[in-house]
């Protein structure tokens, strides 16, 4: 903690913030499942990539273009007074991977959002997650005109853990979308009981 | 510049880059002396010093705005970021000087790789329910 001085008497209310991250491929709808359910319109912010300074970013054949903006879009959830849930979009570039462990530092979870009729474009979310040990849900996305396939095929196409919940979502849907940010949650509490059971045995 | 004669005025849109370089706001500086990262969702506090930042002539337009926006709520740098249109690196800097002068201070979230307590989290999910 930094705090510069001791309190005095009337302290601003200090929420708790928590965050959880929506990601998955591009266009399958991460944007708008943030803007389903956050308080104010989805803000976006960004970081100039030369910042970083990371090997990651190939400039090769447009080596005059020095920076490079990422947008993160997110929202806000005020829970109560002094309990705030932030919902991140995670940059839908591959090659922004490095900023996601930005984000993912003390996210309580994620969902991955998929899309029946394109779904390895969440591979590679699904993996990051499950390499990091980030509790997640796989969200599928239910766009009109796609086929709808049950929840346990979608399971074996993406071959999930039995443990990790796939549920069916509009994410344009209020309500919808907080059912899964409620899945999110439940699922870390179980995923935490479950480590910490793991660490005393 | 244009010799297309269709007198757009290129390079007045965004393509042009912003008129000020971003970190000519930090002095050139990427990160401020001991100071760890700011996550984005530490949460930025004013202090009782922090009455009159535009009577401190040492703070930049920026400073003054983060001070302002943080003194009628406390505000997540992702937030100040997004509200003033600065990239996340700059306002970290800007952050940094703020909480060297005393005039705010970041209270960090829940450490990384600990969940918060099942409390907290059982208040969430009630907090979802209840939207």
């Amino acid at each position: 903690m930094i705090f510069g001085r001791t309190e005095r008497g009337k302290a601003p209310v200090e929420p708790v913030t928590l965050k959880i991250l929506v990601a998955g491929g591009f266009g399958v709808g991460k944007t708008t499942l943030v803007g389903a359910v956050s308080e104010i319109k989805p803000l976006r912010t960004e970081e100039l990539l030369t910042e970083a300074g990371r090997p990651v970013d190939d400039t090769s054949g447009v080596e005059g273009k020095h920076t490079t903006t990422v947008a993160m879009d997110f929202g806000r959830i005020t829970l109560r007074e002094d309990l705030v849930l932030y919902i991140f979009g995670t940059p839908g570039q591959d090659r922004f991977w490095f900023l996601w462990d930005e984000l993912a530092t003390g996210a309580l979870g994620a969902v991955v959002l998929a899309d029946t009729r394109r779904l390895e474009d969440c591979f590679a979310a699904v993996d990051y997650f499950e390499r990091r040990s980030i509790p997640f849900v796989v969200g599928v996305n239910c766009f009109e005109g796609a086929s709808r396939y049950p929840v346990e095929a979608v399971r074996q196409a993406l071959d999930l853990d039995s443990a990790v919940p796939v549920v069916l979502c509009d994410a344009r849907g209020r309500e919808s979308v907080k059912q899964v940010l409620i899945e999110v949650v439940k699922h870390a509490m179980t995923y935490a009981a479950g480590r910490r059971h793991t660490l005393t045995t | 510049m244009s010799g297309d004669g269709q007198g757009t005025p290129h390079w007045f849109d965004d393509e042009a880059g912003p008129v000020v370089r971003p970190y000519a706001m930090t002095r050139g500086r990427t990160t401020s002396p001991g100071q760890h990262r700011l996550d984005l969702i530490a949460v930025v506090v004013t202090t009782e010093y922090a009455e009159d930042p535009e009577a401190d002539h040492s703070l930049s337009p920026e400073h003054v705005d983060i001070v302002e926006l943080c003194r009628d709520a406390p505000q997540s740098v992702a937030e100040l970021a997004a509200e003033l249109d600065l990239p996340i690196g700059v306002v970290r800097v800007l952050i940094g000087d703020l909480v060297e002068d005393e005039l705010v201070n970041v209270t960090r979230p829940v450490p990384p790789a600990e969940l918060p307590d099942e409390s907290i989290l059982r208040d969430v999910i009630s907090g979802l329910r209840a939207l």
